[in-house]
């Protein structure tokens, strides 16, 4: 394994992408810019970049087969521990996992639950979705290429576990997206 | 309970502030302080505050102390507030004390232990005189013997004292330890917890109850079974090397307390054994810790809970110095709108009872 | 004491003992001292970081009685840093405290030491005199406390 570095102003980088997060979560469905990381295969600039801010030695992360690719670098950069699905806190997948094979939090801890970083094919065309709830004054859309067909049906199982669920990134190339637990979706 | 924001008072902490770090500074005609004279020489309260803080780190130890004028909680709680503030990179590899790089050894229940008594830089048997001679800056100090160090292994007490079976034996777990860092703390807290928080706990909490056991409350005679205190080295394992290295040593104190113990249904008489391992040269603190821990230990060996230091949520909830300085000081935060309400209430009472 | 062998920790069993005993070793020099050292040996290849130096730390752990079960102790500093010479060497470095120079220069030492045509050298010119440094700071706090070991007399028992 060669290795190549992580962001290149570690601090400013790390502190945009969270804030792209941030706003990501708080305004589900906007699409946020990334920057600062090249990327090693297969991950996309954005997918890396949110590993790079968000997983630490202390969120043990499950990786998909595909993801698994970049499994020296994530580790080697973020410290993260590889675990299974249902012990981590962060999963890294370029195909929708079975979102119930993650911890989803408790009633008590909603907080323990895990966030799935989900690479996508585009953000910018393919399937339409209506997205309503907490930080949407009206529906917004969003377009996804990448996702399975029954996606609104899956989600909606786990929006209905609220205060528990998973909460999702969408990253595609330089982009990303959120998908809350609070959120919920429909087909457009 | 309800608190109101209450705004003004900026420019009286403005200058409180000011008048605080011309206060630190002092005389300006006498030379300033410099961190490294005081990790030099103030160690011990470097070794007290690194403890305390629960924060290796020298330099940041001295720093503290030197923005505290000295106080030592306030310079831990300074270490507590900068650790928030660095990521953490891993758990080091459990230190192996057994392999310490003695500098102080004594044991008050053997003689003759295998490798000896070592006294190493002690205030014991010292008069406790004041020596004026420290009033002289610039007086010399004389050279120190040396003595040639024969490499005799230092065996712990238990390690000696454990082959017949008198003294409990260590029960060797593969479990992750609990951090009270990450998790709140809950109970009944076990041994690692306790342990951890003993080690952060505020000396002087410690002392007192440790001394409160041999006093009877609690009591379970106690031999100072072994203090060691030197170097030890820390190793860890980082993934991406897939081998452990060494990062550098830690200073600490281990003290082993042996205590007599009349057995159980379940277990025959022996000793038994409280634990203190601290930050630094911190013997009484280490001392204390092995008393208190052991205390703690009452119900697990079947003894009656009656005394202070059994009770682990009263150990545990009071021994943290930082969270105890919190809730005291918040006292002295306003509490105006309270204070009305109380005072309203007396008043309709006392008029209650004049009618 | 032979100062080939780092300070107390086994290195039997160890998948890369001589790389460990390296590593020990820069991690507790001082960054003045490496460098200057290495000022006296030719000259080092350019690197690339490709993490830190970054400062962070590390939960140190002992065991309940010494030898049970594990607990947290205590955290303290430590710097990492990782590079790349030129010539395709990663060098890794964790060492306590929160000097970043110095954990950059123990990182590019450990990629120089991993290059065949350089460990002689290095070795000899850097790693030997810090561990020389290291075993007499050592044996020095070992002769002191020696001097203060107790030797004993038996007073002879009164008979008459």
């Amino acid at each position: 394994m060669t290795l190549t570095a992580g962001f290149a102003n570690p601090v400013a980088d790390a502190q945009s992408c969270f804030r792209a997060v941030l706003n990501a979560m708080a305004r589900p469905g906007r699409v946020h810019l990334v920057a600062g990381v090249t990327a090693p295969f297969p991950l996309c600039g954005a997918a890396a970049a949110v590993l790079l801010t968000l997983a630490d030695h202390e969120t043990p992360l499950w990786l998909d087969a595909d993801a698994e690719a970049a499994g020296g670098w994530i580790a080697f950069h973020t410290g993260a521990s590889i675990v299974t699905a249902d012990r981590s806190a962060f999963g890294m997948a370029l195909t929708l996992p079975d979102l119930t094979g993650f911890p989803n939090g408790t009633d008590e801890m909603p907080e323990t639950a895990a966030t799935i970083i989900l690479q996508v094919a585009s953000l910018e065309a393919g399937s339409r979705f209506v997205l309503a709830g907490p930080g949407l004054r009206v529906p917004a859309i969003l377009t996804v290429t990448g996702l399975p067909t029954d996606f609104a049906a899956i989600w909606q199982r786990n929006h209905g576990l609220f205060p528990r669920g998973i909460d999702l990134i969408l990253c595609s190339g330089g982009h990303l997206t959120a998908l809350p637990r609070s959120v919920s979706i429909k087909d457009a | 309970m309800a608190y109101v924001a209450v705004k003004g008072g900026e420019q009286a902490i403005d200058n409180a502030h000011a008048w605080l770090a011309e206060e630190r500074r002092g005389d300006i005609a006498t030379p300033a302080l410099s961190v490294r004279q005081i990790e030099e020489q103030l160690g011990r309260s470097v070794d007290r505050v690194m403890a305390e803080g629960s924060l290796y780190d020298r330099e940041l130890a001295a720093l503290a102390i030197k923005q505290a004028q000295g106080d030592l909680i306030e310079a831990a709680f300074l270490l507590r507030a900068y650790r928030t503030t660095l990521p953490r990179f891993a758990h080091s590899v459990a230190v192996e004390t057994g392999t310490m790089r003695i500098e102080r050894r004594v044991s008050a229940i053997f003689k003759d232990l295998p490798g000896g008594q070592v006294l190493g830089p002690t205030y014991d048997y010292t008069h406790r005189l004041l020596d004026f001679s420290l009033l002289d800056d610039n007086a010399a100090v004389s050279e120190c013997a040396t003595a040639v160090a024969n490499s005799d292994v230092m065996p712990r007490v238990p390690d000696i004292l454990g082959d017949e079976g008198l003294l409990e034996a260590d029960v060797v777990s593969s479990r992750e330890p609990g951090d009270l860092t990450r998790e709140p703390l809950t109970f009944p807290a076990a041994r690692d917890v306790r342990l951890q928080a003993l080690a952060r706990g505020d000396e002087g909490f410690l002392l007192g109850l440790g001394y409160s056991t041999q006093r009877g409350y609690g009591g379970s005679h106690p031999f100072a079974g072994e203090i060691r205190m030197g170097e030890v080295s820390v190793e860890i394992e980082p993934a991406e090397l897939g081998f452990s290295i060494d990062i550098g040593d830690l200073i600490l104190t281990e003290c082993q307390m042996v205590n007599q113990f009349t057995g159980s249904k379940t277990v025959p008489p022996q000793f038994t054994r409280g634990y203190g391992l601290v930050f630094g040269f911190g013997e009484r603190k280490a001392m204390a810790m092995a008393l208190v821990d052991r205390a703690m230990r009452a119900s697990e060996l079947g003894e009656d809970v009656t005394a202070p230091a059994q009770n682990v949520e009263f150990v545990l909830y009071h021994s943290d110095n930082i969270e105890a300085t919190g809730f005291v000081e918040h006292l002295k935060l306003p509490h105006y709108v309270d204070f009305q309400s109380e005072l309203q209430n007396v008043r309709r009472m006392r008029q209650e009872a004049a009618e | 004491m032979n100062d080939s062998v780092p300070r107390d920790q086994p290195t039997i069993g160890h998948p890369w003992p001589a790389r460990r005993r390296w590593m020990s070793i820069l991690a507790r020099s001082t960054a003045e001292r490496i460098d200057a050292l290495l000022a006296g040996c030719r000259p080092v290849p350019a690197h690339t970081i490709l993490r830190g130096p970054e400062v962070g730390l590390v939960m140190t752990r002992g065991r309940a009685g010494g030898g049970g079960a594990a607990f947290n102790l205590g955290e303290m500093t430590v710097t990492r840093c990782t590079v790349r010479t030129e010539t395709g060497l990663a060098g890794h470095a964790y060492v306590a405290g929160r000097d970043t120079r110095r954990a950059e220069l123990a990182a590019l030492v450990d990629a120089l030491m991993q290059d065949p045509d350089r460990a002689a050298e290095i070795e000899a010119a850097v790693i030997a005199p810090l561990a020389q440094d290291q075993a007499r700071y050592t044996a020095e706090r070992a002769a002191k406390a020696a001097a203060t070991r107790v030797q004993f007399f038996a007073m002879q028992t009164m008979r008459t």
